[in-house]
């Protein structure tokens, strides 16, 4: 199943498409990777502590910490009073302080920071901290929110035929409500930072965050100096998946408030409780909406109205809420439409990115539609779906008019092809005997299409740059603008860089990302970071190489401009490898022929581009796809339920890595199903978080992994005008999981043939439990 | 409150080092920011992660539950012990080639708790594995390489073991 290049036994190879470790394999398993919090620190480097509001929405009347300031050990105590420069840690909104001004917007929001010589001094010096706060009326469901017309933004509005007309005139009317859950991020390596004041007003920040430039403007803007001072580097983080986006600004920002007013380092770590209290989370929505579906399945009419619970401020929450509506559609075509978004302010924590940005949100709705249509018409699940793929043109537009190529759109074939091996049609008759039988346990069957649209849909931020350099022995250095978090963005680029310029990967070195490396890069974020980045690194090495080319012929003894092959650390004539040169030498005499072995690298998405206000355009370079079929089996008496088998068939094009795509589409699955099923955030009323720690608030866990799972990418499928035909991969996986709702429905469904399934997400074991008794006093 | 500082002996991957803690410090702490080893993770510091497994005479224990002081006088293992010098120990060598740690931060603790369980059980089945592993959470990989990759190690230490055996007879 892996993708192999052609290869000549002996001959030199590229990396590129092949099976590889992750980069840092080896030293993740010695124990050898550095984090934020591993890094050696020097003698006297102090450590942070938030004092964070106690109160969802409050003026506060006190906050004295002249006390607190004054116990021994304690170097400092920030409060707004204490900014030089902006006091403001949004993304682009202002309207986040980093540190509360008169008023506070939900519990965990930071009021102070603390620096002390240990974190126990910190707590004593937090309890010394007098704060005292005026509740006032706060927002803490996202019905109060609509409600009260607590808005964040502007509406946001599709629209197309007329879908009145054209509902009135369905054989099946559907309308329902769908409301998705919140989710932790639960990143192992909770958020850390590290700051060292340097010489001349300038500071070293050591963030664990996918966004180094946003730390870096964040840092700078709230100190009130030049960027240029500022410089942000990330090696690795424990885990991102959207949570390191924005968040990490924050911590970054205290820590170099800290360093600022001490002079010395300083570092913030949250423990799990902090953190899971402190940042921000997925977004809840709810949506209402009204479906019609003709006789056949087909969907006619589709009208949504969707809320997003941005929390107290708004981060990304209007980009996410557009990217809900832009995969409202998931893979169906639509010919009559009206969705409106709308964001809503709440007094919780600020909602932030999150693996999938608002799509899985999106695509619950119409997979809602789509299980009620099939339960009303007793369709097949797998059919229903089959039967509204896009396909040619005038089924190609989606809901904003962008055209989904019919040339491109590997669903049909990707649905073919699962449920051909995966033995759906024979799978699902046994099933359906097998319930038949059983009384108390059910089994149910769900597939599920995804398609995924891949870009930033702020088109500006479809853009990246990269920095290599060679020295004089033929070692290389590898810097772009993307940052690690497990997803091996870093094992591909070098994968890149190696085909390119024709070297080893021992001979390359992949530097952690650095703000003086790269400026003005975009989030390592909406899966974009192997396209953006690939295509910096190959235009880096692509300059490099033409420059080493005359170098190579000279040493070759061949025309200046003859056809040569840059492959494994060798230089030769094409077809010639017995009169290689090594890289090395070529690197050298470039040396001594006084010529640059430093390039950048840049590249930007072409032709994308989307008017809001009309609600039309093309945001998506192209779209990811793939689909799942979930297998499950539900116990009548307790609602609990487990996946047994899974089959996907993924589409990552021609994947650079194909064991790091397995490990995105298994991971994502998996997280996926950890939303959809197990993990539920309990807030009390007085917005308190009660699920903060592991303890109260399940992740997967190991009998979570389906027993059976199986997982394929799709082959010779290559993607055009994508870093060597390949695909964005880190998002798209995550929504498969939600055939894991379908596949309960259908179980579930046993106990009320022929009339719909009433199932809440999350749907853990309680609400499982529910909708079997509920279908089993109906059926 | 100005908490005293004693003196800890601790016997870490065979080597004895000591460090000044207080009552209070945990082994986590202790190991980490005292002794430098920090490939033992701190995900929570309330035993819920398992990134701070390390064995104890043998047995995993979470070190952010264990204070320094009671961990004296204890043969003391961590992830920075688990290799016999350039030999990886066939644990670490299937999580690589399994792709079994995607950002690596649980890995330590999983490879600590896998070490202890294939000691005293080297044939494990995948439920033993599971039940064995249940306090060690992974957020990135979704586990099943996890567990493909400790029954291989486990069948890689029966090698192991018969070729050992077959060299003495
Ligand atoms: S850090 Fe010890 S269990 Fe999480
Ligand atoms: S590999 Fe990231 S938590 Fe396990």
């Amino acid at each position: 199943m892996m993708t192999r290049a052609p290869h000549v036994e002996g001959a030199p190879r590229s990396p590129l498409h092949l099976p590889a470790l992750h980069e840092s394999a080896w030293l993740h398993a010695s124990g050898e990777a550095v984090y934020v919090d591993d890094l050696p620190t020097p003698p006297g480097t102090l450590v942070g502590y938030v004092v964070a509001s106690p109160v969802a929405r409050g003026r506060i009347t006190r906050l004295e910490v002249a006390a607190a300031r004054a116990l021994p050990g304690v170097a400092c105590v920030l409060t707004a009073a204490d900014i030089p420069g902006i006091n403001d840690i949004s993304p682009f909104s202002h309207d986040e302080p980093l540190l509360a001004v008169d008023e506070v917007f939900c519990v965990g929001q930071s009021v102070a920071v603390i620096f002390a010589d240990s974190a126990a001094r910190c707590r004593e010096a937090a309890k010394a901290v007098v704060l005292e706060i005026e509740a006032l009326p706060a927002i803490l469901t996202l019905d109060e929110a609509i409600a009260r017309q607590s808005w964040i933004g502007q509406p946001h509005t599709m629209r197309r035929g007329d879908v009145a007309a054209a509902f009135a005139a369905s054989p099946v009317q559907i309308e329902g409500e769908v409301r998705t859950g919140g989710q932790d991020h639960f990143y192992l390596e909770s958020h850390c930072a590290l700051a060292y004041p340097q010489e001349a007003g300038s500071y070293l920040v050591l963030s664990s965050t996918q966004h180094p430039s946003e730390v870096q403007a964040k840092c700078a803007e709230v100190l009130g100096i030049d960027r240029h001072r500022v410089t942000v580097e990330t090696r690795r983080m424990g885990g991102g998946f959207g949570g390191k986006e924005t968040q990490g600004a924050y911590f970054a920002a205290m820590a170099a408030l800290g360093a600022r007013a001490t002079r010395k380092p300083c570092k913030i770590w949250l423990n799990r409780d902090q953190d899971m209290t402190q940042t921000g989370k997925r977004h809840p929505f709810m949506s209402r909406y009204r479906a019609g579906f003709a006789a056949d399945g087909e969907l006619r009419s589709f009208e949504v109205d969707i809320y997003a619970d941005g929390g107290w401020s708004a981060d990304l929450t209007t980009a996410i809420l557009d990217r809900a509506l832009f995969h409202l559609d998931n893979a169906y075509f639509i010919p009559n439409l009206r969705f409106t978004g709308r964001a809503c302010r709440t007094h919780l924590v600020s909602n932030t990115a999150f693996r999938g940005f608002g799509g899985p949100q999106g695509m619950a709705v119409i997979e809602e539609a789509m299980n009620t249509a099939a339960e009303r018409l007793g369709m097949d699940y797998a059919a229903i779906r089959a039967r509204n793929y896009y396909g040619e043109s005038p089924r190609d537009r989606t809901p904003y008019d962008q055209e989904v190529k019919a040339a491109h759109n590997r669903l049909r074939r990707i649905t073919d092809q699962l449920l051909r091996d995966a033995d759906y049609d024979a799978r699902k008759a046994d099933i359906d005997a097998f319930n038949a039988q059983s009384p108390l346990v059910k089994r149910g069957l769900g597939f599920q299409p995804v398609k995924f649209g891949i870009s930033f849909t702020n088109s500006v931020l479809n853009q990246a740059g990269a920095f290599v350099l060679i020295y004089a022995d033929g070692s290389v250095q590898l810097n772009h603008g993307g940052t690690e978090m497990g997803q091996g963005l870093n094992t591909k680029m070098l994968a890149i860089c190696a085909h390119e310029l024709g070297v080893r990967l021992d001979q390359i070195r992949h530097m952690p990302t650095a703000t003086d490396k790269v400026p003005n890069t975009s989030a390592t974020a909406a899966s974009s970071g192997s396209d953006l980045n690939g295509m910096a690194v190959l235009a880096a090495c692509q300059t490099l190489r033409e420059r080493l080319a005359p170098v190579a012929a000279g040493l070759l003894k061949v025309e200046p401009g003859a056809a040569l092959t840059f492959c494994d650390g060798q230089v030769f004539p094409e077809g010639e490898p017995a009169r290689a040169v090594s890289f090395a030498q070529v690197a050298t005499a470039a040396y001594l022929q006084q010529i640059s072995l430093a390039a950048t690298g840049f590249y930007r998405t072409p032709d994308i581009g989307y008017d809001h206000a009309a609600g039309r355009g093309k945001p998506f370079h192209y779209y990811a796809y793939g689909a799942a079929l979930t297998e499950v089996e539900v116990n009548a008496l307790t609602g609990e339920h487990r996946v047994t088998r899974v089959d996907i068939l993924h589409d990552v094009g021609d994947s650079l890595v194909p064991t790091i795509d397995v490990g995105q589409v298994e991971g994502g699955y998996i997280q996926g199903l950890g939303w959809l099923t197990r993990e539920e955030l309990v807030w009390s009323p007085q917005g308190v978080l009660r699920t903060h720690s592991p303890d109260t608030y399940k992740i997967p866990a190991y009998g979570d992994a389906p027993r059976d799972f199986r997982v394929q990418l799709l082959q010779g499928a290559p993607q055009p005008d994508v870093v060597h035909g390949s695909k964005a991969v880190g998002e798209p996986p995550f929504m498969l999981a939600l055939g894991v709702l379908a596949a309960l429905r259908h179980a579930i469904g046993a106990w009320c043939p022929g009339q719909p399934v009433r199932l809440g997400v999350p749907a853990t074991p309680e609400a499982v439990l529910r909708a079997v008794e509920d279908a089993r006093a109906r059926g | 409150m100005q908490v005293k500082k004693t003196g800890c002996r601790l016997e870490v991957n065979g080597e004895v080092a000591e460090c000044l803690v207080s009552p209070m410090t945990t082994l986590c702490e202790a190991l980490r920011y005292e002794l430098r080893l920090t490939g033992t993770k701190q995900g929570c510091d309330k035993g819920d992660c398992g990134a701070c497994t390390v064995l104890i005479d043998g047995a995993p224990h979470l070190a952010c539950l264990t204070l320094a002081l009671t961990a004296q006088g204890r043969s003391i293992q961590t992830v920075e012990g688990l290799a016999r010098g350039a030999e990886a120990h066939p644990l670490q060598d299937a999580f690589d080639r399994f792709g079994a740690a995607q950002c690596g931060f649980c890995t330590p603790g999983i490879l600590m708790s896998a070490a202890a369980l294939l000691e005293a059980n080297p044939a494990p089945t995948r439920a033993e594995i599971q039940e064995a592993l249940g306090g060690n959470l992974c957020r990135c990989t979704g586990y099943t390489k996890i567990l493909d990759a400790i029954e291989d190690a486990a069948r890689a230490l029966d090698r192991r073991r018969e070729a050992a055996a077959a060299a003495l007879s």
